[in-house]
């Protein structure tokens, strides 16, 4: 069975006539049929890049510059743009961070609904209303019938992304690609939120990739994780093995940093230092200057290597015995 | 809400109230009438009698009263020169001036923002370049001297456009308008277009400001990421952000825009009031004067406040807010 | 202490001028205002003839094209009007008018409206508020409609449309300088002169004020073009400045009963001075805006 989705070799760089930074390099995954991928990493990692990479929605002079994007096997770089349009929404859908931001402040709910239905489908003026009942039904929003002429700074922010979500899952797609849907949210609607796309997406055998910085959020609903830094992987695997066993320093210092429930006034352990700037990265690995195992040997660039069939990590010197790069 | 209004109109009213009083002890302050009317071998006798049926022998602060309580009353007194009352002959002219204003704000709507939206979309272009110098020219050269080089190659050198008069009208009955009949509009083009300059100039920038921000906003991309077609995005998901605040601009310099009539009149001859009010500041006709300058007023005012409420009405976003920042 | 209290220094003189220069427009719309500067102030003693003073004035030599000679021998350059007056003399004394109109009332404006915006930034409060409700209702009038209203009032000559100039200009200087000097106000250097005790007038004409003017010096330039455009407007609906001492506009006007006829040059040739004179004045201000980069 091909994956539902596969990067191979993806890279994605901002051209101007002064410089050309590669945001994305040498990104490889795979998500398969109703698994869920955490992308974790630190702000600017590259992690929304990456699901706009996807969908192929980047705004210049940002541009996908090398690799591919298979979905079900096809390479959609290579999609004319009418093409790509069919599937944005049909095939991958996509929910963001700021429910705030992602509706159309001046256009009704319904409206809305109706516009990412008829994308795809035709359908009468009946059929749009029941459609769209239904969608936000299905999401838990109470009196869909009131929603629809309603304007979204009418909702609470918990019900816009209720409103997104619903528009995410109006054609059924094989993929969504959640960035940070629950950030913005406060702690029991994001608790919501999550239950609601993880059944749904259970419910259909959705492909999700879940965007995070907050390894927490995806310990707990992620079937698979990918760590990245600067841009690119440094590690991959199932979530639980990752979390047990860390491979790459990294990873671990993520963990360390995450706060343990129950357990407070323990002082967490942030990593030192930040994130290079992607106009300023070290040669080889971009991490080796916060990294407390570097050595010389991390001046030259690793490559994800397997750590065992289900694993793999881009470190010089990998927490786990037989990984070496 | 309610609130909000009825601040407005008492602000409104206010306004109003300064401006009469402005209006008519200025004007009542030049020249003195009575000498237009008394011939030269008129007596003290017989000028005090032209004073008595003035109304000029009352202390002015009478006179202002009872000028008030006759406007309130659709009675700005007869013009000294055509014997009429003032309010009728402003009336009689009025719906060229407003023909011509309309003809205006249409005619920057319609170039101006498929110009502006262009500009806005592909703001490096070399034609958003030229869309842009064209917007400073026509915001920065004087109407009068545009409507003169357009006069002079168009009517002058190459014939094809009348430069005098409206042309053949049609009467509606309640109306005379030349634009129903070829040659009306044949007449009406070149003055409508003048006038249009600033405010197309206003709508370009406007459109292209309102496109470049609303491009890059989250649901901009949302919309896009739903496969919505791009002509829907922009036609409507787009379109419609940017067009509150050039609608409100547009309101807001309609009265603008007939004031500026004054000067397009003057070069086409078209016969509106703008005409009327030099002719009527030639031979120094005071209550002609005041009744087009307080109608002016008036509709500027009234615009504003039905552009104010609008605007709260139509704004989703501000709806709850109660007013604008 | 003292290091702290002085205001920062926004690049030198010398660094800003030769950024403005390195700009062919830019240099080129100076070359050009310097140049009708010059024309218009030295007009009474450039000009071959004084327009206004009738005894050098001929009837007779009404209406000759540009290029013509005169019964007296001289050469109508750029030919006459219907009165028979030399259109380079008229214009260049017109040029005079137009920009002594432009400057003065754009000062006086710049004065006015610094003060305003200045005691607003640095009352707040109350103050604040009423002198920006007074910019805000002054800015929603159309300038046109304003300028209208003035002059019918006041009539005809040079102080009234400088004063109905002076009162559509004011508002935007006011808003303009209130909001940077409110930015300014709320910087370290000030907040130390104020920690010294400094008088109000001191940190206002010491500190603050020197701080607004490149932002000033910008909205000047654009609303001088502004003001030019707008009395040769006025002037050609003949509600500026009397007829005895005429502007780019009123030439303009007194041109315009002859375009018909064919003969463009009294019409035209003042148009195109005043062309010349609003879009350098608007390249330059352009160009002092980018060197500058005030907040506007
Ligand atoms: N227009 C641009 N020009 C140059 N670089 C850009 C541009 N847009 C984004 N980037 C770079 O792309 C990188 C990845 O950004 P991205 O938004 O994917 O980060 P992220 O991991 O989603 O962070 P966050 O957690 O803050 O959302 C950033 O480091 C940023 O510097
Ligand atoms: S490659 Fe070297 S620097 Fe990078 S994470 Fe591994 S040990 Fe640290
Ligand atoms: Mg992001």
């Amino acid at each position: 069975m091909t994956a539902v989705l596969e990067l191979r070799g993806l890279q994605t760089s901002f051209v101007t006539p002064a410089a050309t930074i590669h945001a994305l390099r040498d990104l490889s995954l795979t998500v398969q049929r109703g698994e869920i991928l955490g992308l974790v990493g630190e702000s600017g990692s590259g992690k929304s890049l990456t699901g706009f990479s996807i969908n192929r929605l980047i705004s210049p002079p940002g541009r996908v510059t090398e690799g591919e994007v298979r979905l079900h096997g096809q390479n959609i770089l290579a999609l004319s743009e009418p093409e790509m349009r069919g599937l944005r929404g049909r095939k991958i859908a996509m929910i963001s961070q700021d429910p705030m931001m992602t509706l159309n402040p001046v256009l009704r709910i319904g409206t809305q609904i109706r516009d990412a239905l008829l994308a795809h489908e035709k359908l009468d003026k009946a059929e749009v209303r029941r459609r769209a009942i239904a969608a936000l039904d299905e999401v838990g929003i109470p009196a869909p019938e009131d929603r629809l002429s309603a304007y979204p700074h009418q909702l609470s922010g918990g019900m816009r992304q209720r409103v997104a979500i619903a528009i995410a899952l109006l054609h059924q797609p094989d993929l969504i690609i959640a960035d940070e849907p629950t950030t913005a949210l406060d702690v029991t609607i994001q608790g919501q939120i999550l239950a609601l796309v993880q059944r749904l997406c259970r419910d259909r055998g959705t492909a999700l990739i879940w965007i995070s910085h907050d390894l927490a959020v995806v310990a707990g609903l992620a079937d698979r994780v990918a760590v990245m830094y600067a841009g690119r992987i440094v590690e991959e695997g199932p979530v639980d093995d990752i979390l047990d066993a860390p491979a790459h320093p990294y990873t671990q210092g993520l963990i360390a940093s995450v706060p343990v429930p129950g357990q407070r006034g323990g002082r967490l352990q942030q990593i030192p230092g930040r994130m290079p700037l992607l106009t300023d990265l070290p040669p080889g690995c971009a991490f080796a200057p916060r990294c407390p195992r570097a050595t010389e040997a991390c001046a030259t660039m690793p490559a994800l290597t397997p750590v065992n069939s289900t694993r793999a990590v881009r470190c010089v010197h990998p927490l786990i015995k037989g990984a070496e790069a | 809400m309610a609130e909000y209004i009825t601040r407005r109109v008492l602000q409104a009213l206010l306004v109003l109230t300064v401006m009469t009083l402005l209006v008519f002890f200025g004007v009542n302050v030049i020249g003195n009438p009575v000498y237009i009317f008394a011939s030269s071998e008129c007596d003290q006798a017989c000028l005090t009698a032209i004073i008595k049926d003035l109304g000029l022998d009352q202390p002015i602060w009478r006179q202002y009263l009872t000028f008030v309580g006759n406007m309130l009353q659709g009675d700005m007194g007869k013009s000294f020169t055509h014997g009429v009352p003032a309010l009728h002959l402003i009336f009689e002219r009025l719906p060229a001036t407003l023909e011509l204003a309309f003809a205006a704000l249409v005619l920057a709507l319609v170039i101006g923002l498929p110009m502006g939206v262009y500009a806005g979309l592909r703001p490096e272009g070399i034609g958003a370049k030229l869309i842009m110098s064209f917007s400073m020219v026509a915001f920065s050269l004087p109407v009068f001297w545009i409507g003169i080089i357009m006069i002079l190659t168009f009517s002058v050198q190459l014939g094809w456009m009348p430069s005098v008069g409206r042309g053949d009208t049609v009467d509606l009955g309640f109306v005379e308008t030349s634009l129903l009949t070829l040659d009306g509009l044949h007449h009406l083009a070149m003055p409508a277009f003048t006038l249009s300059l600033i405010m197309m100039a206003m709508v370009i920038r406007l459109a292209r400001a309102g496109m470049r921000e609303v491009m890059f906003t989250d649901y901009i991309k949302f919309a896009r990421a739903n496969g919505v077609t791009e002509r829907r995005v922009l036609g409507v998901h787009a379109l419609k952000n940017i067009l509150i605040p050039i609608v409100t601009v547009l309101g807001m310099e309609f009265g603008g825009v007939i004031a500026f009539a004054v000067v397009i009149e003057s070069i086409f001859s078209w016969p509106g009031v703008g005409k009327m009010l030099i002719d009527a500041i030639a031979v120094l006709d005071r209550p002609l004067i005041v009744a087009y300058l307080i109608c002016v007023v008036f509709m500027f005012v009234t615009l504003n406040l039905l552009v104010d409420i609008l605007y709260s009405l139509l704004d989703p976003r501000i709806r709850l807010g109660g007013g604008r920042a | 202490m003292s290091a702290v209290t002085t205001a920062p220094a926004a690049g030198s003189a010398r660094d800003l001028t030769r950024r403005f220069l390195s700009n062919p427009g830019a240099v080129i719309a100076l070359i050009v205002f310097v140049g009708f500067c010059i024309a218009g102030f030295g007009a009474p003693w450039i000009a071959p003839q004084n327009p206004y003073d009738l005894r050098q004035v001929d009837i007779l030599d009404s209406l000759m094209p540009p290029g013509s000679e005169s019964f007296t021998g001289m050469t109508y350059w750029l030919g006459t009007d219907g009165q028979g007056r030399d259109m380079l003399s008229a214009m260049l004394y017109g040029i005079r008018i137009s920009l002594v109109v432009g400057l003065a009332s754009g000062l006086l404006a710049l004065a006015i409206g610094a003060l305003v915006g200045l005691i607003a930034a640095y009352r707040r409060g109350w103050v604040d508020t009423v002198l920006m409700r007074i910019v805000d209702l002054q800015l929603s009038f159309p300038t046109i409609l304003v300028a209208l209203i003035l002059l019918v009032i006041l009539g005809r000559g040079v102080d009234k449309i400088i004063f109905a100039l002076v009162v559509v200009q004011w508002a935007y200087f006011a808003r303009t300088v209130r909001g940077v000097a409110l930015v300014e106000g709320a910087r370290d250097y000030v907040e130390a002169a104020r920690g010294l005790r400094l008088g109000g007038m001191r940190i206002l004409l010491g500190h603050i004020l020197p701080n607004c003017l490149p932002t000033m010096l910008v909205v000047a330039t654009m609303q001088m073009a502004m003001a030019i455009s707008l009395e040769a407007t006025l002037s050609f609906l003949g509600l500026g400045l009397p007829p005895t001492r005429p502007s780019l506009g009123l030439l303009i006007a007194n041109g315009f009963d002859y375009l018909q006829s064919g003969r463009y040059w009294i019409s035209v040739l003042p148009g195109l001075v005043l062309l010349a004179i609003i879009i350098s004045v608007n390249l330059l201000g352009d160009r002092l805006r980018d060197v500058l980069n005030p907040r506007l």
